[in-house]
């Protein structure tokens, strides 16, 4: 059993300056068969496992993580979380998400330092107005939070901003979403793994998936730097490596895989209290529990793997950043990093089964899928212990791109995180 | 970041360019006899290869012509530039 984490604990580990405490998780080796194996140890691989072992009782399960968890694109995102999708479909799969959020450091018993800030979604054009409205109320017919902010409501709300008509792109207005927010990316993929380990699940890091094997239409396990692991359920989750995996498996998937930058700022005082993005120009920014200002770049227009992006996209960004916020103009930029994203065509993930009988891929988040990690790990673990998709997720299948079903969120996603 | 040999400018920024995904997908010669998973391949799957890459570049910064490019997407090396219509260098 692993010892809860609380203040007393706190006080007695500090009598032997904390050079005591657990181990958070297990580093076991391999077992020769599992019930199912989770492809992809990132915050959305992770929490299948979990919600696999504690809602499904499936027990016998593991991760593999070909480097270590939360090292992909878990710990590499801009930890921009809220629900305010257009669509019905994935305006409930991300509020199920939200609404697991709203309750998962008490959870898990990890503080994942979610924080509900609020975000802001900026307006600069007469399409922009019209859009946001829409969003807006869309997400109240949905029973989800968010409000529209006069140019005097924006400035009020966040006072930094640059609200003069004169600006190449001025604000016009904005959305709010309350509920919204923040959260450490690192907490949650170390919460959901203590989580799992203490139900049983096999955490194996360092272990790279370089095969899949299918006899016929179903699968019989898979090979691995660590050698063969038989099971017959596979969840794949490996987010900008998916067709890397889905070609080990014989099928295609509609991705395209590119880089996604992201920096932060040297350490100042509280400055900006909330999230404030802006699709039209391409900026978003919000502060670090540290002092950071944490800013989201775009993505490469072309597909590649380097997990680095290119300066001229940092540059738009920060041009349009000095722009709506003038004070930032001496500050310094401390880190820069980039991600692989795997983009869907229509900007929404698939949590589906294949058309592999034990093959199953969650995958296609691409630059906004943080803000899911609970409800994707939740609806994931559903759809491969039951062999059929949750109510939730039944709309994200992968079949959609033959029937044109397609889940249009390029409004609410497209750059924006 | 990397430099792409324009075949008809020559070296440049690739910046220059405009990226045009995967290249030698053909559009059907008969859409109306496509089924629904042939129309799906065509429009949306992706080989998304991590390694060599037959891509489709537009030097749009420059004399706008469209050609292929044979790139490593595993560390942006271009090993190889040809023109439309081209096949693939062995
Ligand atoms: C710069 C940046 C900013 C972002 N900002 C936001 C944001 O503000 N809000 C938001 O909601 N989302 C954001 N995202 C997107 C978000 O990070 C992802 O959608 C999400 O974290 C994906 O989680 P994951 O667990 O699926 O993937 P990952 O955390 O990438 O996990 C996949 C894992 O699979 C492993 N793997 C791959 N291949 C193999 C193999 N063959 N064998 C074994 N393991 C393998 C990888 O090593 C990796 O650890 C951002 C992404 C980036 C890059």
């Amino acid at each position: 059993m692993k010892n809860k984490y609380s203040i007393f604990s706190l006080i007695k580990n500090a009598f032997s300056y904390h050079e005591n405490w657990q181990r958070a998780w297990r580093d076991p080796e391999p077992k020769k068969t599992y019930d199912a194996v989770i492809v992809g140890g990132g915050g959305h691989g992770l929490a299948t496992a979990y919600y696999l072992a504690k809602e499904h009782n499936l027990k016998n399960i593991a991760v593999v993580e070909k480097g270590w968890i939360g090292g992909g694109n878990t710990g590499r995102n801009t930890t921009i979380i809220r629900s305010n999708y257009l669509w019905d479909a994935s305006a409930a799969m991300y509020d199920h998400a939200l609404k697991l959020w709203e309750g998962l450091s008490q959870e898990l018993n990890y503080n994942v330092m979610f924080s509900q800030r609020g975000v802001m979604n900026l307006a600069h054009n007469l399409h922009d107005v019209r859009e946001l409205k829409r969003r807006t109320h869309a997400n109240r017919l949905n029973g989800i939070d968010c409000e529209w902010l006069s140019t005097e409501e924006v400035k009020k709300f966040c006072s930094i901003i640059n609200c003069s008509p004169d600006i190449r792109y001025p604000v016009l207005g904005s959305t709010l979403q309350r509920r919204a927010g923040t959260a450490r990316h690192d907490a949650v993929a170390w919460g959901y793994a203590r989580g799992a380990d203490s139900m049983g699940v096999d955490i194996i890091q360092n272990c790279e998936v370089k095969g899949i094997k299918r006899k016929g239409d179903s699968v019989e396990g898979i090979e691995t730097t660590k050698g063969f692991i038989k099971t017959s359920k596979i969840g794949i989750v490996a987010a900008g490596h998916s067709s890397v995996l889905a070609n080990m498996a014989g099928i295609k998937l509609p991705l395209e895989s590119k880089p996604l930058q992201a920096l932060v700022s040297e350490p100042i005082k509280p400055i900006i209290d909330t999230v404030v993005m802006s699709n039209a120009v391409h900026a978003y920014v919000s502060q670090s529990d540290k002092g950071e200002l944490v800013i989201g770049a775009g993505t490469d227009a072309y597909i590649s793997y380097t997990q680095k992006g290119t300066h001229e996209v940092v540059e738009g960004t920060l041009k349009a950043i000095l722009e709506l916020y003038p004070i930032f103009s001496r500050l310094r930029m401390l880190r820069q990093w980039g991600g692989v994203v795997d983009i869907c065509p229509d900007a929404s993930p698939i949590i589906s089964k294949t058309s592999i009988k034990g093959l199953y891929f969650n995958c296609g988040w691409g630059t906004g899928g943080f803000k899911a990690t609970p409800g994707s790990g939740n609806l994931f673990a559903h759809t491969i212990a039951k062999d059929e998709p949750h109510k939730l997720n039944a709309a994200f299948n992968i079949n959609r791109f033959v029937s044109g079903d397609l889940v249009d969120e390029h409004g609410a996603a497209a750059v924006a995180h | 970041m990397f430099i792409i040999k324009c075949p008809y400018c020559g070296e440049r920024d690739h910046s220059e360019f405009s990226y045009g995904g995967e290249a030698h997908i053909v559009r059907p010669k008969q859409p109306t006899e496509l089924s629904d998973d042939q129309w799906a391949e065509y429009l949306f799957m992706r080989k998304n290869i991590k390694g060599l890459q037959y891509e489709r570049w537009n030097h749009a910064h420059g004399c706008r012509q469209w050609f292929n490019v044979g790139r490593d997407t595993s560390n942006d090396k271009i090993h190889f530039v040809y023109k439309m219509g081209e096949s693939p260098p062995k």
